[in-house]
């Protein structure tokens, strides 16, 4: 703690280091009377004039480098910063395999910014394949503390589809799945596992093993609104196998038998008959019985109920449910 | 025996405990008390907002490249609460975000700093909200173009600085400003609708980047960019309505992405896309009218001989329905954002007005001025921002035109909680807008 402390006290003002005594600093032209003004800290200001200073006059040196290091430091927003950045370490040919390390300290503390994501890919693309391993591995970290990180997410996207290294991702999308399944992310990763990956089929040719991995989830948590939405995602652009699949109707039916937590069964089962379902006897008995134990009036339209349910099941989409009510296409 | 919560789970939980004990003492608070809670703290908000323009301390140098935002989000917060600044900070506005605009075009995070779209989106909303002829005519229309292309990516999509990146934030800032503006053309929106339609997930929202996952945030930037360069009946809309139907929870705020938890920003974001949806009632049907099981391709057909026609289509879903290369129905398309405004909202909206409203007052706000994220949470103007915006939207949104006021039960708590009306495309207060937009008309 102590010693932290003596570090931090030990910064050198930049007009006492010798190698920036030629330099003349820039002063922010803030004007006479700035709105939304900020009390810098010295440090900040200082820094700031003698940035202000080299990127004027497009000083692409090592010393340059280093001020950005720094700047960076202080406001790792400054995308003005990071460009710079960029120029000058393409003008020196730096090894950029240092550039990373550097990028991983600037993100323990503060990893939810655009810039460094930006220059992280920036970097990376110029490493070429071989750096995918790696870039994987910093995703990796980074969503072990935050596994709904949406920047590194989508970093670890465009690693896969520019840099490649897909071998273990279904696996890795399991594995966060395991560890919790209402992670929308990795539901969302495994979408795009599923349908981009090199290595797969794509969407068809994994439907049917999905929609079992699906269904398994669906049946241990109803409540979790995921898988459902991945369920429907897995039939995208061809409505007809999704209405005709039986798994899907029969899982609806197997959720609302339990008569609880059923909104999302009920709400796919709306959606099936809009989409032309021909609703089973089954069906229209296991709706009948929610309707008993409430309070709603059975229709002989079996929308029209599945709709009436829902509107007093789940109050804060009331308006939503009205509204899809008054839109059903015909009676089913 | 349960089996244990998983993190999602656990962190729901506990958000919703205090959100539901919030509740609960409200509920059993006399009559009067309840009133005072969940009245709109305007004295101490406007007090937070004004010192936040004339100094903050050292915490915001991480915002030092962000102070258009910083400008927007406490000068926007300031008029929907219907107020005003001094002449003179007027004056200190314009002086201050000239010296961000930069020499080629576009405005930078701060003096100096390179241009980049979103804080050019910041200080022209910014602009258009102190309003008046010095104000509008600092913008320098003609460079803000040249920079609009400068951005603008073969692939239709837009960088958000000279080497920076590309994503759905990019092209909504891009298209707003040129709207606003009157400077939007065929060049600008080419290809723009394959990018953002590229972006639309399985989930039903829309993603940053094509392949990631659906978010509050990036779903309103996406679906108000296609209703800007005419192209929304492109979007599958009712899977969008559907996905953010579900953004609402039981605390009465929005979450921003499935499974995440509530958050008041997205008051504006999930409640802005609510709002859009409202006046786009013509388009929604007629997609819903392509379910069923004897539709599909039939109807598809019948509708495509319908608009090649051009004879069935009335004039006021034309301009939605059809793309703007269709010679039998011209689109202007800098009088979109303007026309969007002027129709009736035909629909009510499909969210939970009440249940945001008492969100907002009740758990988002800070009885010291300013509102915060959710309850544990600091204020910042960041917040303050998008719930009052959302506050707004949700206040306005069943007046059937603009000079109807909303009926006293469209506002939670005393009526003086109502605030000014925002344009739902470019969150700026209504009347600035019309400014804005009458001055930019003249060519």
């Amino acid at each position: 703690m102590e010693s932290d402390e003596y570090e931090v006290m030990q910064r050198v003002p930049l007009r006492e280091r010798p190698e920036w005594s030629d330099v003349t600093p820039v002063p922010q032209d803030d004007g006479p009377n700035p709105v939304v003004p900020i009390d810098y800290k010295p440090e900040f200001v200082e820094t700031m004039d003698y940035f202000r200073a080299i990127y004027v006059a497009d000083e692409r040196s090592s010393r340059a480098l280093n001020l950005t290091a720094e700047a960076i430091s202080f406001n790792p927003g400054n995308y003005t910063v990071w460009h710079f950045r960029r120029l000058v370490l393409e003008a020196l040919d730096i090894d950029l395999q240092d550039e990373l390390d550097f990028i991983n300290n600037i993100a323990m503390n503060n990893s939810k910014n655009y810039q460094i994501w930006h220059h992280r890919r920036w970097v990376a693309e110029k490493l070429g394949t071989d750096a995918a391993d790696k870039e994987l591995e910093f995703t990796k970290k980074i969503l072990s503390a935050d596994a709904k990180h949406y920047h590194a997410w989508s970093h670890r996207q465009w690693v896969l589809l520019a840099l490649g290294g897909w071998e273990d991702e279904l696996d890795y999308c399991r594995e966060l799945l395991e560890e919790d399944i209402f992670n929308n992310s990795a539901w969302n990763q495994r979408y795009f596992v599923i349908t981009r990956s090199p290595l797969l089929e794509g969407l068809e040719a994994m439907r049917e093993s999905e929609v079992s991995y699906t269904v398994e989830a669906i049946l241990a948590h109803p409540e979790n609104e995921s898988p459902w939405r991945y369920l429907r995602g897995l039939y995208k652009g061809d409505i007809q196998s999704w209405v005709n699949d039986h798994q899907v109707s029969l899982l609806c039916l197997r959720v609302l038998n339990t008569k609880s937590n059923f909104v999302f069964a009920l709400s796919t089962l709306l959606d099936l008959l809009c989409h032309g379902l021909q609703p089973t006897q089954e069906a229209k008995d296991v709706v009948a019985a929610l309707e008993m134990s409430g309070t709603v009036e059975p229709d002989s339209d079996l929308a029209k109920s599945v709709c009436f349910i829902l509107e007093h099941v789940d109050p804060i989409r009331a308006n939503y449910w009205r509204w899809r009510k008054s839109k059903l296409p015909h009676a089913t | 025996m349960t089996a244990a919560r998983t993190k999602t789970q656990q962190e729901q939980w506990m958000v919703e405990n205090q959100v539901f004990q919030l509740f609960d003492l409200f509920a059993d608070l006399p009559r009067n008390a309840k009133s005072a809670l969940v009245e709109l703290q305007r004295d101490k908000h406007l007090e937070y907002l004004t010192k936040g323009l004339k100094r903050l301390d050292p915490s915001f140098c991480v915002l030092d490249a962000n102070r258009p935002w910083l400008c927007y989000w406490i000068l926007h917060s300031i008029s929907l609460l219907g107020d005003y600044v001094e002449h003179e900070v007027e004056d200190n506005v314009i002086d201050f975000l000239s010296r961000c605009q930069d020499p080629n075009g576009g405005y930078g995070g701060g003096p100096g700093q390179l241009p980049h779209l979103a804080t050019t989106y910041a200080a022209v909303n910014a602009l258009i909200t102190v309003g008046g002829e010095r104000s509008l005519s600092s913008i320098n229309r003609e460079k803000v173009y040249m920079f609009l292309k400068r951005m603008k990516q073969p692939s239709g999509a837009f960088r958000m600085h000279d080497a920076g990146e590309i994503d759905v934030r990019a092209c909504y800032t891009a298209i707003s400003v040129a709207s606003v503006l009157n400077i939007l053309d065929d060049e600008l929106i080419q290809n723009v609708g394959d990018y953002i339609l590229s972006c639309q997930t399985y989930e039903g929202g829309i993603s940053g980047e094509p392949g990631a996952e659906a978010h509050g945030g990036y779903t309103f930037c996406g679906f108000a960019t296609m209703i800007l360069i005419n192209e929304v009946n492109r979007l599958d809309l009712a899977g969008l309505l559907d996905w953010v139907a579900f953004r609402q929870g039981r605390e009465g705020g929005f979450q921003g992405r499935t499974n995440k938890l509530v958050d008041s920003c997205y008051s504006f974001w999930q409640g802005g896309a609510f709002a859009l949806l409202q006046r786009l009632h013509a388009i929604l049907d007629e997609q819903l009218a392509n379910y069923g099981p004897q539709t599909g391709v039939a109807s598809d057909i019948s509708g495509g001989e319908e608009s090649s026609d051009g004879t069935q289509v009335d004039d006021k879903t034309c301009h939605f329905k059809l793309g703007g290369t269709n010679a039998s129905c011209p689109v202007n398309l800098n009088s979109i954002g303007y026309n969007f405004v002027k129709q009736p909202g035909e629909m009510e909206a499909l969210y939970h007005r009440w249940a945001l409203q008492q969100y907002i007052l009740l758990c988002a706000q800070d009885m010291e001025g300013g509102l915060k994220d959710k309850p544990g949470k600091r204020r910042d103007f960041y917040h303050t921002c998008y719930s009052l915006s959302g506050l707004s939207l949700s206040q306005h949104s069943w007046s059937q035109d603009e000079d109807t006021p909303p009926l006293p039960n469209a506002v939670m708590g005393p009526y003086a909680n109502l605030l000014e009306r925002t344009h739902p495309l470019f969150n700026v207060v209504l009347d600035q807008y019309y400014e804005a937009h009458e001055f930019f008309d003249t060519p």
